[in-house]
């Protein structure tokens, strides 16, 4: 196998060019990344042969996207931020359509103010479109999960569109040597299959058409379905992976130093690598601490959560994002995963790194030393390193 | 048109497999147009305002209103200038 030095970003233009995507479909500038730059060099060197759409705005290329689909076509397409939240409408189109879509985000903050650092409300707003969600700590990461990504995306029993996000520069900027597997092995794992249920000249069919009251459950119960069923194929497509090419990343909610473990923080992208290391130097000071990071955040590793939960103390969620009006985006969903589980743990959210303000080591440590303090009644969510006025009344938001 | 019992019945995703001519949308009216042919001057605007296209011309020439594909939107009645068409209520 080949290494390559390269960032996040090409890591998912080599991917599409690995998965042989038939269709790329982009706007290509602000808020679009070099992902597409990069794919679009190798159509033009002929190293990629695909049909580079350039179309006018994120919801276009995404209806590019579903299209190819709809004729069984692989689309690949990339967007962050602004484009991902003026895709939205279309990304119940493509999941609802059962179209295999695999697109990179770059996590970017949502303006205003205006921001390109990273943040995951982006992706969080699409948390019920019916996408897969992978969220990645390295460019290997995002290497390997794009192609996993297509073979649970394209799964017969699952056919449901798959993002997968990096942190925008920790990753999409940050150059690393990424081992490149070779062509042949990566066809051999995700070959291009005929895909049912696509537009077909021999048997005309109408897609995207009204449909009443008396049928449209049953095709939100279809799609919902298919997401309950890819946590397996989740799961064996990695451990395929894992196979052929000698990595895997854990599964839907990866741990690390959690057996014994008093408290566990739990982290999302690259705050995960930073952490892994916080969680070293407060073991060797006889601390217990472990940590667990959402890899897969749609289907929801509901399971995985209450089996964590069962044998530690205290949660911590380090969230990137935040719901007006509500709490931290993964903490309401952690919370509410352990509702019906016998032991609840103390849960604390903290609310740091939004709009790419750095998860250094400090401050990770900082909430660890925090969160292993808690006691029954404490403050359940706190804004972490937030400016605040020094005579302020605290209050919860 | 087929039927479906369950959601095991559907195709995998929303995929219509009979043409639209055949999808009756009858069900979503309230009133229907009734047509009175004694002072047609078949001058077509109830043809060429439905937006539905459920107006057709038969072999003489006279409007046909094809119920099946009516939604009962009452255009056709409020431009016949002779007034041939009344929309009255579905029971």
């Amino acid at each position: 196998m080949a290494k390559v030095v390269m960032t996040g970003n090409y890591a998912q233009s080599y991917a599409s060019k690995l998965a042989r995507a038939q269709v790329v479909a982009a706007y290509p500038i602000t808020p679009q990344t070099s992902i597409v730059e990069k794919i679009a060099d190798f159509v033009s060197s002929g190293e990629m042969v695909t049909q580079y759409i350039k179309v006018e705005s994120e919801h276009s290329a995404m209806q590019a996207c579903i299209s190819a689909a709809a004729v069984g076509a692989r689309s690949y397409t990339a967007t962050s931020s602004q484009g991902l939240l003026l895709m939205h409408e279309l990304l119940f189109w493509a999941a609802g359509q059962r179209a295999p879509i695999v697109m990179g985000i770059i996590n970017r903050a949502v303006a205003p103010p205006w921001s390109i650092w990273t943040d995951h409300t982006d992706s969080m707003a699409q948390r019920d479109t019916g996408w897969i969600q992978y969220y990645c700590e390295s460019n290997q990461e995002v290497l390997d999960t794009v192609l996993q990504a297509y073979k649970v995306a394209e799964d017969p029993e699952i056919r449901l569109p798959a993002m997968i996000m990096e942190d925008a520069f920790y990753l999409s900027h940050t150059i690393e040597a990424v081992d490149v597997p070779p062509q042949g092995e990566v066809d051999a794992y995700i070959p291009l299959k005929r895909s049912p249920w696509v537009l077909d000249i021999e048997k005309p069919t109408r897609m995207g058409s009204f449909m009443g009251p008396d049928i449209y459950m049953e095709y939100r119960y279809i799609v919902a379905k298919a997401m309950q069923d890819s946590r397996k194929v989740i799961v064996e497509a990695e451990e395929d992976y894992g196979r052929r090419f000698g990595r895997s990343y854990g599964g839907l909610l990866p741990t690390y130093r959690c057996d014994d473990a008093d408290v566990v923080l739990l982290t999302i992208g690259t705050a995960s690598c930073t952490a892994r290391e916080v969680v070293d130097e407060l073991r060797t000071e006889g601390k217990k601490v472990g940590l667990a990071r959402m890899r897969v955040f749609r289907p929801f590793p509901e399971e995985e959560i209450a089996r964590l939960a069962s044998s530690v103390r205290a949660i911590g969620v380090v969230d990137r994002s935040w719901g007006f009006g509500h709490r931290g985006t993964m903490f309401t969903e952690v919370t509410g995963a352990l509702y019906k589980s016998k032991s609840k743990p103390l849960m604390k959210d903290y609310i740091t790194g939004l709009g790419g303000r750095d998860i250094t080591p400090q401050v990770l440590r900082g909430i660890y030393l925090d969160l292993l303090k808690i006691r029954e009644g404490d403050e359940e969510m706190e804004w972490w390193g937030l400016r605040r006025p020094e005579k302020e009344v605290k209050h919860n938001a | 048109m087929k039927t479906y019992k369950t959601y095991a019945d559907l195709p995998g995703a929303p995929i219509a497999d009979v043409p639209s001519q055949e999808e009756s949308t009858a069900g979503w009216r309230t009133t229907r147009p009734v047509l009175d042919l004694k002072n047609c001057t078949k001058c077509y605007l109830c043809w060429k305002y439905c937006p539905d296209t459920a107006i057709s011309v038969n072999d003489e020439g006279w409007p046909v209103i094809r119920y099946e594909h009516c939604k009962g939107c009452g255009i056709c009645a409020a431009e016949c200038p002779k007034e041939c068409i009344v929309m009255e209520k579905e029971v």
